[in-house]
């Protein structure tokens, strides 16, 4: 009991002095209790699958930032990862009748092989050839897809799926639980020494390299666990859709998740989160118009882009935080001295 | 069937050449990634349909007419979405694309997603060796060598071409020796889209002009770019036949060559890459280490 009390106490304290003084925790906060208690609220079936769609997409544009945003391996073949991952994943629950928490997790490991694939010959690549050359892989995948429509499907893809589960709530809590922790731990490893690593890979690999680190492991680890998340993004996507078609291989689908990232300011984890669910409602939003959707959604990028090249989250931050030129703690923008040396913030 | 390869190769590679090269361009020159390069090719593309079959316009006029306007779509483009966030290239990259959809939709408003044909702006063919030749075939490819025999004029023999390529050597020298630098880029910009313009505009009557014709190109001519080292413009030129040819032979050689085109030529490209990590003429940039 004392125990309990404890934690109780120590929560409360954490709470008090360490997320609720920064409006960027407090959002981070109310995110995660509104997307687990939203079902409660709402009953409206379409409102909850743009939701479920948001949060797969997340785990998606998370997983590009994870790999690009941080280490600066512009990969614009991400899509690869995300169909490999639901490929897989049909294939196995169609031909194998492997159930869906099998053939998800599997469809990842293969996502993962499809990461090594792709990362070891992209080694000696940098940059804009870097960039280039992965747009290339899903489009050599797709070629397969079609040329072999016995194992795939060809065009029409593999339909019929397993479902999630049969209610519709619990479909919702599976993929957005398996959307906050998976998205939790990226953030976590970004947040670690090996985020450092990466940060330190993106800006100058030949300083790394002299530091004695070794940046080919760092850099296929980066690819693995991009890998691996977006395959779940992608198996996640093939069992809630019930099919895998090729339109999850196509060049769309990787320049939508580098939209997503740079929209909402690249290695950050949270800014490609933050602008999944700004953008996908905004999205079915621009329905009520229906031919001029697409064109307005472009138009919000570029506007967007001109103004705040940084992403739109982290220039909202910058706006509403400030750093104590001291300590370099962020704290509110309205204080007058910083929250932990109290010195004067301007 | 042998030189069926040869005539679809050589259109192929051309047209893939004709992109590249303006694409290698405006990178070499600023290092802007234009991937709304091929949009502007399917915009050309609209301007000859919606000129020759809707106003009835000369062929010739209506080259000239989609040139001009897709060259100076590129220029506002380039003034108002590239200059101001130049320094940041992802959000170049980002803005591009976010156009290049724009482009799109409104090429989908303005004339539906309906599959267009436009009529060949010479009609009539030839038959050489057999084998039948359509005169708008022909007036692509001599386009082509035309075009880029004038682009290797203006490069190597103006002084203008000098300050393109200087500035393409080393942005940072060519500012200090008094080369207005943005001026130069912004040129570039408008050769870069011109030359899309022109391949659109020849092309249009060799295939089907619809909203979504700018993918398939782009990647093709991504990987062209990538294969013969990018901003080289000589590279470009030879991965342009190269993949053009690898494209022809899978499509008649091999059954259901349809789908695999794509994937034999980027395969192409990838396994070069992994011998050759900078492409066939790379050019290794001295500030990128």
């Amino acid at each position: 009991m004392n125990l309990l009390r404890y934690y109780l106490r120590k929560v409360f304290a954490v709470l008090k002095n360490e997320v609720l003084v920064l409006p960027s925790r407090i959002v981070v906060l109310l995110f995660f209790l509104s997307m687990l208690l939203m079902p409660l609220v709402v009953d409206d079936p379409y409102f909850i699958r743009i939701l479920v769609l948001a949060s797969i997409f997340a785990i998606f544009a998370a997983s590009w930032d994870l790999l690009s945003g941080f280490t600066g391996q512009i990969n614009f073949g991400h899509a690869l990862f995300f169909g490999v991952g639901a490929y897989s994943s049909a294939i196995l629950n169609m031909q194998a009748g492997l159930p869906h928490w099998v053939t998800i997790p599997l469809g990842a490991l293969v996502a993962v092989a499809a990461g090594l694939v792709v990362g070891i010959p992209c080694l000696r690549l940098r940059g804009t050839y870097l960039a280039l050359t992965t747009l290339a892989f899903p489009i050599i995948l797709l070629g397969i897809v079609f040329a072999f429509p016995g194992l795939t499907g060809g065009e029409l893809g593999i339909s019929g799926l397993t479902r999630l589960s049969t209610s519709r709530t619990v479909t919702y809590y599976i993929i957005v639980c398996i959307m906050l922790v998976s998205c939790t731990i990226m953030w976590k490893v970004t947040d670690s020494k090996i985020g450092i690593i990466f940060h330190a890979i993106r800006e100058d690999e030949l300083a790394v390299k002299a530091a004695g680190i070794n940046t080919i492991l760092y850099k296929l680890m980066a690819f693995c666990l991009s890998g691996f998340f977006a395959g779940i993004a992608g198996g996640l996507y093939a069992h809630f859709m019930r099919i895998a078609g090729p339109s999850t291989l196509e060049v769309h689908m990787s320049f939508q998740v580098v939209i997503f990232s740079v929209f909402g300011g690249i290695a950050t984890i949270w800014g490609p989160v933050g602008a999944v669910f700004i953008l996908v409602p905004l999205l079915e939003f621009f329905r009520l118009w229906p031919e001029f959707r697409t064109l307005l959604f472009a138009f919000v990028v570029i506007l967007i882009l001109l103004y705040m090249p940084g992403g739109l989250l982290p220039w909202i931050r910058n706006k509403v935080e400030e750093e104590c030129p001291r300590c370099k703690i962020r704290n509110f923008a309205a204080r007058r001295v910083c929250r932990v040396c109290a010195a004067e913030m301007r | 069937m042998v030189f069926d390869i040869v005539i679809t190769s050589l259109i192929k590679g051309s047209t893939y050449a004709m992109l590249a090269i303006g694409f290698s361009l405006i990178f070499g020159v600023a290092r802007i990634v234009n991937i709304a390069h091929t949009a502007f090719y399917m915009v050309a593309a609209y301007c000859i349909f919606y000129t020759t079959t809707q106003l009835g316009f000369n062929p010739f006029f209506a080259i000239i007419a989609a040139v001009a306007l897709v060259t100076l779509l590129g220029l506002i483009t380039f003034k108002l979405l590239i200059a101001p966030i130049r320094e940041h290239e992802a959000a170049v990259l980002i803005a591009t694309i976010a156009l290049a959809i724009a482009l799109q939709e409104v090429m989908m408003i303005l004339f539906t997603g309906d599959y267009r044909s436009v009529p060949a702006l010479i009609p009539g063919f030839a038959t050489i060796m057999g084998v039948k030749v359509f005169y708008q075939q022909l007036l692509t490819f001599v386009s082509v060598l035309v075009v880029l025999g004038l682009m290797w004029l203006f490069l190597l023999h103006t002084k203008l071409g000098l300050a393109i390529r200087a500035t393409a050597q080393d942005r940072e020298v060519a500012n200090l020796v008094g080369m207005n630098e943005s001026q130069v880029a912004m040129l570039a910009m408008g050769i870069s889209v011109g030359l899309a313009g022109v391949t659109g505009a020849v092309l249009a009557p060799l295939t089907i002009v619809e909203p979504h014709m700018w993918n398939h190109p782009l990647a093709m001519m991504l990987a062209v770019v990538v294969l013969g080292g990018l901003g080289s413009i000589k590279g470009s030129l030879y991965a342009a036949f190269i993949l053009g040819t690898a494209e022809a032979l899978v499509v008649f050689l091999i059954p259901a060559g349809a789908y695999l085109k794509g994937a034999v030529a980027l395969s192409i490209m990838v396994f070069v890459l992994l011998v050759r990590p900078a492409g066939l003429f790379g050019v290794q940039f001295e500030e990128e280490r």
